[in-house]
């Protein structure tokens, strides 16, 4: 395709071995009708600056490797076109995250936060391989279903008013992801879980601002998970019983 | 002198391979230490993008021997018949463990796995999650991975070299991207899961970090890549950026149709019967082919192009059981398969070949083991079917890691300095190449250069010529290679030096496929010669193995395990 057009990308850089704080440089550069902003990126990356630093590699938003804020707003830069932006665009590394290089931010936060909700399926006597499937119904499955199609992207805990004020916050991702198993049928878990959501910093600080929800790109509605948490965790405190959701 | 990390086994690569092995390893022996190593996290890496589903014995209709026969005969009998056998009687198995892992696969009403119709299979049993199984099972086997606490992970680390002392490989040197020190992570045991080799071409399905390192890596320690001329071409890919649509539409009953309207594999005679659209992929990719060239397909910017049409099945079923196919058609292609038909061309997908194994996983250097795509345990033959390889990295990737451990056991922890001498040697080289200004050649030039002969020489149809003239252009590039020119010199995640490594990484890689390519003068499974066009078995019913040699590839032989199936003309 060639349809010459030229555009201007403002981007973040920062090498910590050289710069004190972030700067900015500006490149120019002709793009394609059918781009993507990644596309735009990469471009710069191959043709015009081998120095420039950023993360991707699926690019059919899937891996979550390319968030970056596009004018202001958390955005997975291989599902948002190009043609949606003007003559001009500001590219920066994602909010509310250290930032390591360039674009690309750091993730061990994330990843700790991630851990500490135990998400795996905990039960009390695990089924031998042998022993075929869980019966699970399509209806349960739904229950759970949305919030496990989170990519961990970590656009929610950019655009998340509160993490952005207290970067311990449990965020999104986390939380929706704990309630997720928590919404198994297979799982035992909840009182475990419940536990660490009745913490400091988890549901109960989240300010029901709905920004996460509004900038997943895959749909996930991670303030749903946090709010259906919270009502559980209380219920679960309140009755003070564990109640097995499966038989004996 | 670079840091030393010790480890009971090493494992590098998080995709479905890699976890399924560390997961064998902590469950079997948890106070053994696993080491993790990934170039990228691994909810990052490239099994997330699997879309269509996983293959294993589920219903009463089906049997082990039906999906044995199912295999080898889309291999077009190149396939070990022990390991299909292995394969086929451990698939249930090993989804039944996903499931009791949490991955949600799709349900039946009465809560039993769901299972869908898959190209080349004779009955439904694709097991499956939407269309995104891939992801889930990925997320899946890293959350439950998470819960072992001797598992540890090194995220974002590159391996760039085995550690070998002693005729045994101990460890692997490798750049923490993050700080760009080199460090020697060792163990008893290695196993390679570092995946598959798409980027090597220009159309690929592939993500940017398929770029066959742990073949590269095996190949120069000394170990053969194994039937690398066997490239799957994907029939539906999308025009431009190669993204898949997954072969689940046809399962769920998609048509491939021509600029006539017609469905081309029903009324001409592709050699798939009645299978039709679900014929074997390495047929449909030459059918569409023939139909481009027949001048029935559409002309588009980024080439040729055919119809799938799922417009027939309505929104309903595509948004229950195809939502990420929708999804992906409206926002890369601005097509609605609901309502359109999605263009399509066959697009690079999976190599076949890779890091010679036997059914262990292990290779020929004592130590070192591979399971998953980078691997050729020789599962797929010379055309996989679609579905048997997210299996395939379970089943193998589990039994890799059980084996490595009896190996672990047996054996001693080497000789540290000798190991660490060798990491400090590859810590000088990539010190080197970081920000190598006074090269002269530039990486994205290289890359397009090996892309597109590798395009024009190891296409669906190969020309003897064309094959050629890709070798002399791969071996040139081999040179030209050594004088990168490279303007980062930070320290600090230089995604210019991966991008270097990995080039040159690939450069290996694609000699190897060519090279093999050119030396198989028979059309079988993927790999179609234009000038000789039938399986030829009294001359080539063997593997081809592909060793590194510092003057150019060295090629040699390796017997086929037949014994339960006879080969037979490969007709559906
Ligand atoms: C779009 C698409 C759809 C597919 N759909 C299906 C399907 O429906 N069914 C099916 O059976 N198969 C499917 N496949 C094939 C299947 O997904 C892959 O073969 C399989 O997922 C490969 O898994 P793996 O674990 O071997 O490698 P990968 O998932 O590719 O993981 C490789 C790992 O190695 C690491 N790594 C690589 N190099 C290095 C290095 N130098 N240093 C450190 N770490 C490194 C990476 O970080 C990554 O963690 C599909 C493939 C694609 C591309
Ligand atoms: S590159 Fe994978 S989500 Fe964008």
């Amino acid at each position: 395709m060639s349809d010459a057009k030229t555009m201007k990308l403002v981007i973040t850089r920062f090498d910590p071995d050289v710069d004190a704080v972030p700067r900015t440089q500006e490149y120019e550069i002709p793009v394609q009708p059918d781009w993507k902003v990644l596309d735009a990126v990469n471009f710069i990356k191959d043709e015009v600056d081998g120095t420039l630093s950023h993360r991707w590699s699926c690019r059919m938003a899937v891996c979550g490797s390319c968030g970056m804020m596009v004018n202001g707003e958390p955005k997975l830069t291989c599902k948002v076109a190009l043609s949606d932006y003007g003559d001009e665009l500001l590219i920066e590394p994602l909010a509310n995250f250290p930032v390591v290089r360039d674009l690309v931010v750091e993730m061990e936060g994330f990843m700790d936060k991630f851990k500490s909700v135990k998400p795996w399926i905990i039960t009390a006597k695990e089924m031998a391989a042998e022993e075929g499937t869980n019966r699970q119904s399509p209806a349960e499955l739904e229950v759970f279903k949305q919030f496990s199609m989170c990519i961990n992207c970590m656009l929610c805990y950019s655009a998340c008013p509160v993490v952005a004020n207290e970067p311990e916050f449990l965020g999104p991702a986390a939380i929706a992801l704990g309630h997720r198993y928590n919404m198994d049928s297979r799982d035992e878990g909840q009182a475990e879980r419940n536990e660490i959501f009745r913490g400091e910093g988890t549901v109960f600080s989240c300010s029901y601002a709905n920004e996460c929800s509004e900038v997943c790109p895959k749909n996930v509605d991670p303030a749903a998970a946090v709010n259906q948490a919270k009502l559980n965790a209380v219920i679960d405190w309140a009755t003070g019983l564990v109640i097995p959701r499966k038989g004996p | 002198m670079v840091d030393v990390a010790r480890h009971d086994i090493v494992i590098v690569g998080g995709g479905a391979a890699g976890l399924r092995a560390a997961i064998a390893v902590a469950e079997a022996s948890p106070d053994l230490s696993v080491a993790l190593v990934s170039k990228v996290y691994p909810m990052r890496c490239h099994t997330v993008s699997a879309e269509g589903g996983a293959a294993a014995v589920a219903r009463a209709d089906d049997s082990f021997e039906m999906h044995g026969y199912d295999t080898v005969k889309g291999s077009d009998f190149l396939a070990d018949q022990d390991v299909i056998r292995y394969f086929v009687e451990e698939a249930p198995a090993e989804l039944n463990r996903l499931e009791h892992w949490g991955c949600p696969w799709s349900r039946n009403d009465d809560g039993s796995v769901a299972t869908r119709a898959f190209g080349g299979m004779t009955t439904k049993r694709t097991w499956f999650a939407t269309d995104k199984v891939g992801f889930h099972m990925l997320h899946t086997l890293f959350q439950h991975s998470m819960r072992f606490d001797s598992v540890v992970r090194y995220d974002e680390y590159f391996a760039t070299k085995l550690l070998v002392d002693g005729g045994v490989c101990r460890g692997v040197a490798a750049l923490d991207i993050r700080t760009g020190e080199v460090s020697a992570i060792l163990g008893r045991a290695v196993i390679l899961a570092t995946g598959g080799a798409g980027r090597i071409f220009p159309f690929t399905t592939n993500g940017m970090i398929k770029t066959g390192d742990g073949m590269a890596l095996a190949y120069r320690a000394g170990v053969p890549l194994k039937d690398m001329e066997f490239v799957q071409y994907h029939p539906t890919g999308l025009p431009g950026t190669g993204i898949l649509i997954t072969e689940a539409t046809r399962g769920e009953g998609g048509y491939l149709k021509n600029s006539e309207g017609e469905r081309f594999l029903v009324e001409r005679d592709y050699g798939v019967g009645t299978k039709a659209e679900l014929g074997p992929r390495d047929m449909i990719s030459r059918a569409i082919i023939q139909e481009i060239e027949a001048g029935r397909a559409f002309k588009g910017p980024y080439g040729e192009y055919l119809h799938l049409d799922l417009t027939h099945l309505g929104e309903e079923l595509i948004d229950k059981r195809l939502p990420f196919v929708r999804e992906l058609g409206r926002i890369y292609i601005g097509v609605d398969p609901v309502y359109e038909p999605i263009p399509i061309r066959p697009v690079v997908h999976y190599m076949m070949g890779g890091v010679d194994t036997d059914i262990d996983g292990a290779t020929t250097l004592p130590g070192l083991y591979a399971a998953g795509e980078v691997a050729c345990v020789s599962l797929n033959g010379a055309n996989r079917l679609g579905s048997n390889s997210l299996t395939e990295c379970l089943v193998f990737g589990a039994r890799a890691g059980l084996v490595a451990v009896e190996f672990a056991n047996g054996s001693s922890a080497g000789n540290e300095d000798a190991l660490r001498a060798q990491a400090d040697e590859e810590r000088a080289h990539i010190d080197a190449l970081r920000g190598r200004v006074k090269g002269g050649e530039k990486i994205s030039q290289l890359r397009r250069e090996m892309t597109s002969a590798m395009e024009d020489g190891c296409g669906v149809y190969r020309h003897q010529d064309t094959l050629r003239a890709c070798v002399q252009s791969l071996a040139q590039l081999r040179g030209r290679v050594s004088d990168l020119r490279l303007e980062d010199a930070s320290r600090v995640f230089n995604t210019e030096l991966i991008s270097a490594l990995e080039l040159i990484n690939m450069i290996d890689v694609a000699e190897a496929v060519a090279i093999s390519a050119l030396d198989r003068k028979e059309s079988r499974g993927a790999h179609t010669c234009r000038e000789y066009t039938a399986r030829d078995d009294q001359n080539y019913l063997y593997h081809t193995l592909c060793s590194f040699d510092p003057a150019g590839p060295r090629l040699g032989k390796k017997d086929v395990t037949l014994g339960t199936w006879e080969p037979e003309e490969r007709k559906y």
